[in-house]
């Protein structure tokens, strides 16, 4: 069964006198999906999602979300969207919980005290919500954040770089949430992101985009191609554990990076095989780890 | 959700100390004449009647509460403008600096309701400004000083009101007073919504409001087409409720001009802030 299309964007530009911060982006989000939205410093992700929210309005190109679009139904579309851009903002003279329930008197639904307890419980502020927000962290601003996005159980949850500012144990508190979002709230998420990883990690489906225009739009395992993983290997004897895997296994292309390392595409499954004919064949194995595809894939696309 | 967001306004507007300010210091500034007319008063109003006593003479208590009140009034109504737009000028700007202006304009609320929620919870705030200067100029002087009839100088020379004939002008000053300071709340929050930062639309406000006072005072040909029509000349018309017999057709003018201002600034408002891109 072909699931729903959430958002639908097509062709989307934005010009801001004379800079066009988004020339032609195009890519759609089902139900369902854990969407990464990526693109170099400047590629126009950001607008992108400002259009989204109907902060900003695009010069050209269409819109539609759930079925609907901002000029006939904008207050329908925003009741279903929970969203963080960039960095979340608060009223800093307030404390959570007051500023949870002004953003829940807005957000179109009846949300209880109750329920934002249970919110401030769900990303770990259960005890800080009588505290003012000017004293929290940038982490705890962030938890606070996706806190505020789910008050009125929207379907889909728009992050714009959530992670930015974080130290990496904030991150990993982030990232957890977010897999927590998928996979027990079975939200949908745009998932804006420089942390490739952390793409690499959650999202089904993603858009590059550079330049102000999409790039290429797909599934992750598709584009990246995840059954293979592009593996590094560190040994004494680069040259001579090259012809060794070589003739174990004859189909695979074995590429010498320098004396001692060497780099390999393999099947994910057979990846331990490598190590074990090394050491069969008495070489040190020093090092034998699989390398970021998405980075590398990032870089092809963003460079080419 | 117009009300809900009001709601929400005026409980931001109640936990910024700035809010406290304007009161705090809008108390001071009356204590502070009160304790200068309670010490020096009659020497004070003495000198002022000097010139008048060879002609007339002044029985009964001519420094009193009413009279108090009239010198607060005189002397604040330059003032509180700027205590006003202490608070109501940051109020959309306020947000976009902060960066909260984003996460309630990505909320289903619109962006119309969101400006005509601001300008309630400014005109409720402006309100309760004017209130209080009414309770501690009136009430509080017509306590400490008794009450008396009041006597008025102004151009044409003395006006001497009787005291039961007063309360009703004081009423009806405030109400005009009122709805001077409601423009200059208007005018703040509608620069509001073209700034980033909180500072400039309360200067441009006191700025705005220095400039079309000196205009007004000039008396330059070129500039009466337009006096008529800025909302500073309007400003002072509460005095005129304590004129004999009062201009009521001029106070009527008045009235018409600044709710023509206000109605046009809150249109520019809505109008700029819905157009416009948030980057902030």
């Amino acid at each position: 069964m072909e699931s729903e299309t959430i958002i639908k964007v097509e062709h989307l530009a934005k010009r801001f006198g004379t800079f066009e911060a988004v020339k032609d982006v195009s890519f759609s989000v089902n139900r369902g999906d854990v969407f990464g939205f990526l693109g170099p410093n400047g590629a126009g992700k950001s607008t992108t999602i400002r259009c989204l929210l109907s902060l900003i309005s695009p010069d050209a190109g269409s819109i539609e979300m759930f079925g609907k679009t901002f000029k006939k139904d904008r207050s329908v579309i925003l009741s279903n969207i929970g969203s963080i851009i960039e960095k979340p903002d608060f009223y800093k003279y307030l404390s959570a919980q007051k500023n949870l329930e002004i953003f829940a008197r807005v957000s179109g639904a009846d949300v209880s005290r109750t329920k934002i307890q249970e919110m401030l419980e769900f990303v770990g502020l259960g005890d800080r919500g009588k505290h003012k927000v000017g004293g929290f962290s940038h982490g705890m601003k962030q938890r606070l954040g996706i806190a505020q996005t789910l008050l009125h159980n929207p379907d889909l949850i728009i992050l714009d770089e959530p992670t930015t500012g974080l130290d990496p144990q904030g991150i990993v508190e982030i990232r957890n949430l977010i897999l927590r979002l998928k996979n027990e709230e079975q939200k949908t998420i745009l998932l804006s992101s420089h942390q490739l990883s952390e793409i690499e990690l959650i999202a089904n489906r993603m858009v590059i985009i550079n330049q102000g225009r999409s790039i290429v739009e797909g599934s992750v395992s598709d584009l990246l191609n995840t059954q293979e993983l592009l593996v590094r290997i560190e040994v004494d004897h680069a040259r001579l554990a090259a012809e060794l895997l070589q003739k174990a296994y004859p189909n695979s292309v074995f590429n010498l990076v320098s004396d001692s390392e060497l780099e390999v595409s393999f099947v994910k499954e057979l990846v331990p095989e490598l190590a074990r004919v090394l050491v069969q064949n008495n070489m040190k194995v020093h090092a034998l780890e699989p390398k970021r595809k998405l980075e590398d894939y990032f870089m092809k696309i963003i460079q080419s | 959700m117009l009300l809900k967001n009001t709601y929400n306004e005026f409980i931001k507007i109640l936990s910024k100390p700035r809010s406290y300010l304007g009161v705090g210091a809008l108390t001071l500034l009356i204590a502070i004449i009160i304790f200068a007319m309670k010490a020096d008063g009659k020497s004070i109003i003495s000198f002022v009647t000097a010139s008048f006593e060879q002609t007339l003479t002044f029985n009964g208590h001519v420094l009193n509460g009413n009279l108090i009140a009239f010198i607060i009034l005189q002397m604040l109504i330059v003032h509180i403008p700027l205590l006003v737009a202490l608070v109501t000028g940051d109020l959309i700007s306020g947000e976009a600096a902060m960066g909260t202006i984003r996460m309630l304009a990505s909320k289903p609320i619109s962006r119309t309701n969101i400006v005509l929620s601001k300008f309630i919870a400014g005109a409720i705030y402006t309100l309760f400004l004017t209130l209080w200067l009414g309770f501690l100029a009136l009430f509080v002087s017509r306590q400490l000083f008794g009450t008396g009839d009041l006597i008025v100088l102004n151009s044409d020379g003395l006006v001497i009101l009787q005291d039961a004939d007063i309360l009703w002008r004081y009423g009806l000053g405030f109400c005009v007073a009122y709805l001077s300071l409601l423009t200059v709340s208007t005018l703040s929050i509608a620069l509001s919504a073209f700034a980033e930062n909180s500072i400039g639309p309360i200067v441009s406000t006191m700025a705005i409001i220095i400039l079309f006072t000196i205009i007004g005072s000039l008396d330059v040909t070129v500039f009466d087409n337009i006096k008529p029509y800025l909302f500073t000349t309007h400003m002072a018309s509460w005095r005129s409720f304590f004129e004999d017999p009062v201009p009521f057709d001029d106070i009527r003018q008045s009235v018409i001009i600044l709710v023509v201002h206000n109605i046009l600034l809150v249109v520019i408002a809505v109008y700029k802030f819905n157009k416009k891109d948030i980057t902030s």
